[in-house]
């Protein structure tokens, strides 16, 4: 139902800035469409903490504070973008989060041999990417739930990743630039966190695999007898999301300075199943956004960083946050229902 | 059962003496048909009749256990439900395989959306949604818009964006309508109807309209098949026929099957 309504929504925003002279009414527009894009509610509630803990804490708003924030952020969006793309055609992977923990150690033992920077992170993304194939092979060609699949992978990719670590961290190998680029730099992390889901946005709306993927999770049986390969497109989107939480993985392990066998896990799958589902991925299929996924991530990362500088403790802040995803996710659904009845 | 050669239209399908069973299970004995280019042609049946697993074998879902399928003369073997298609046997199923969550445009062109030229094959909505624009007004499919989505759109209106999907896809020659106006109120159904007119008018597209209802849709066929146990027990142009034949002879089956049931 809401597929349409960002369409719309895109038309006329972009159609904006043609008429600047008549401010009141393009900004009366601007707020009707605002009310018909469905981030929108999403965009409001992180405006609306980020106010609220400037206004407690003053520090908030610092350049120090942002460095920080999007540390909580950048990793959790990037997964949730490729998560966004598997929930949508109807599926769920739980077992990126261990992606995101071995593959940084695939590059490091690539680079151990011998290898040059470059081809040990492609090496590393093969191997999260062969992961997501597996997924998909297993989980399309046997017909095994993807949540079963998903988590006989995640248990299996945790033993491995612990058992080729021997379970101690190691330190990442790069020059000072690359370090910097690969996510060292905490606003060059943040460059690629917008970069990825710009991106995908642009594929899930603007491509035919996007299409297709929307297809195969709104009605499968009927995607599949209009000819849409949805076996594909499922395996497709395990193998990209597969491939996104190894690059945050390796993105982190820069930022971090180490390459921790533990790092990742279940805590970071699940934030980035909870910043899709706050921004309005359904997790039925059929819907949703990426950029709505990475508005959710900054929510979850506001919070986080905002209770942690108004001196809220750690075991406050999960109560906290619990509520605040069901909390939104209630808001979300009312806000869509109104909207649903407003127009037709 | 198959009479001798009629007039007016060439033949673009034929079956001959199709069966179809599933391991102990007959579904199908025996079934011949045909049907002309340009014709409305109604398979009629009971629950159970076999007519969805003819339409199966038309469709290139099933294969037949025995008998054979003509299409244009030529015998023809559908393996694959994109075989069938290829051919221009273009099916419009019961639950329409539309996408709810998408426009009506992007349902129209899925799976053969129109691309813009260069490396990155993007969609070009502002073709396609020109295009459905215009095939839907041809048709005289009324919307306020291509832009919304299908969950937005009654029974009826989805029936016929499905049927227009249909129409207009590359080499269609023969429409396979499965239950058109099933869950319909009455005037949704007309819209089916009326759309179905004005099709036979304009074009040499050969209809095939499965339904078990057959007072709605008599007027619009031009001829008539009824399916009984697995075989065609009656064939007849409707100019020949009655809905009170049809009732006669399906209330005589239902009392049949009364004292015949144990069998």
């Amino acid at each position: 139902m809401t597929q349409s309504n960002r369409h719309n929504a895109e038309g006329r925003v972009s159609e904006a800035p043609a008429a600047p002279a008549k401010r009141g009414s393009s900004l009366s527009r601007l707020g009707r469409n605002m009310a018909q894009w469905r981030e929108a509610s999403i965009l409001l509630a992180a405006i609306v903490l980020v106010i609220y803990f400037q206004a407690t804490s003053p520090a908030f708003l610092t350049l120090n504070n942002i460095g920080v924030l999007s540390q909580f952020a950048t990793a959790v969006a990037i997964i949730a973008a490729g998560q966004v793309m598997v929930l949508i055609c109807g599926e769920l992977d739980l077992s990126v989060g261990q992606v995101y923990a071995i593959t940084p150690f695939i590059m490091y033992f690539a680079q151990q041999a011998g290898l040059p920077l470059g081809v040990a992170i492609v090496l590393g993304l093969v191997v999260a990417a062969l992961i997501g194939l597996v997924n998909g092979l297993i989980t399309v060609g046997l017909g095994v739930s993807s949540f079963v699949t998903t988590l006989g992978m995640l248990f299996f990719i945790q033993g491995l990743t612990l058992t080729i670590s021997g379970g101690f961290p190691v330190q990442p190998v790069a020059g000072e630039f690359w370090t910097a680029v690969l996510g060292g730099n905490v606003f060059g992390a943040l460059l690629w966190m917008v970069a990825i889901a710009l991106l995908f946005q642009f594929i899930l709306f603007r491509t035919r695999w996007g299409l297709h993927t929307i297809a195969t999770g709104g009605n499968p049986l009927g995607a599949s007898q209009i000819g849409i390969r949805t076996g594909r497109v499922k395996i497709g989107n395990f193998m990209l999301c597969s491939m996104l939480g190894g690059f945050a993985g390796i993105l982190d392990a820069f930022r971090i300075g180490s390459i921790d066998p533990l790092a990742g896990g279940t805590e970071i799958m699940f934030m980035a199943i909870a910043s899709a589902v706050i921004g309005g991925t359904l997790l039925a299929g059929g819907s949703g956004t990426v950029i709505g996924a990475l508005l959710g991530a900054l929510v979850l990362a506001i919070l986080k960083d905002g209770f942690t500088i108004s001196g809220v403790s750690a075991y406050t802040f999960d109560m906290i946050l619990g509520l605040a995803i069901v909390i939104t996710m209630i808001m979300n659904v009312h806000l869509s229902r109104l909207r649903a009845r407003g127009k037709t | 059962m198959t009479a001798a050669t009629s007039s007016a239209g060439e033949e673009i399908l034929r079956g001959e003496n199709l069966s179809k069973s599933f391991g102990q299970v007959t579904a199908l004995s025996d079934v011949s048909f045909r049907l002309k280019k340009g014709e409305v042609l109604a398979l009629l049946g009971d629950n159970g009749a076999g007519k969805s697993t003819l339409m199966k074998i038309l469709t290139g879902f099933h294969r037949p256990t025995s008998g054979s399928l003509y299409f244009d003369n030529q015998p023809v073997e559908f393996g694959s439900v994109t075989h069938a298609r290829r051919a221009g046997i273009e099916p419009v199923y019961q639950d329409l395989a539309l996408i709810n969550e998408l426009s009506v445009f992007r349902n129209m062109f899925l799976k053969r959306e129109i691309l813009r030229g260069g490396p990155l094959r993007l969609l070009n909505d502002a073709a396609m949604r020109e295009k459905a624009d215009a095939q839907l007004r041809e048709i005289g499919i009324k919307l306020p818009s291509v832009d919304v989505p299908i969950s937005k759109l009654s029974g009826g209106q989805r029936q016929a964006i499905a049927v227009a999907r249909s129409v207009y896809s590359e080499n269609v020659r023969v429409l396979l309508l499965d239950e058109p106006t099933a869950a319909m109120g009455v005037r949704e159904s007309k819209q089916i109807l009326d759309l179905i007119r004005r099709l036979k008018e304009t074009s040499e597209l050969a209809v095939i309209i499965v339904a078990h209802n057959y007072a709605q849709i008599f007027d619009v066929c031009d001829r008539i098949n009824l399916l009984q146990y697995g075989t065609i027990t009656f064939d007849r142009a409707t100019a020949d026929t009655s809905i009170q034949e049809l009732t006669d002879i399906v209330v005589n089956s239902y009392r049949n099957a009364d004292q015949t049931t144990p069998a």
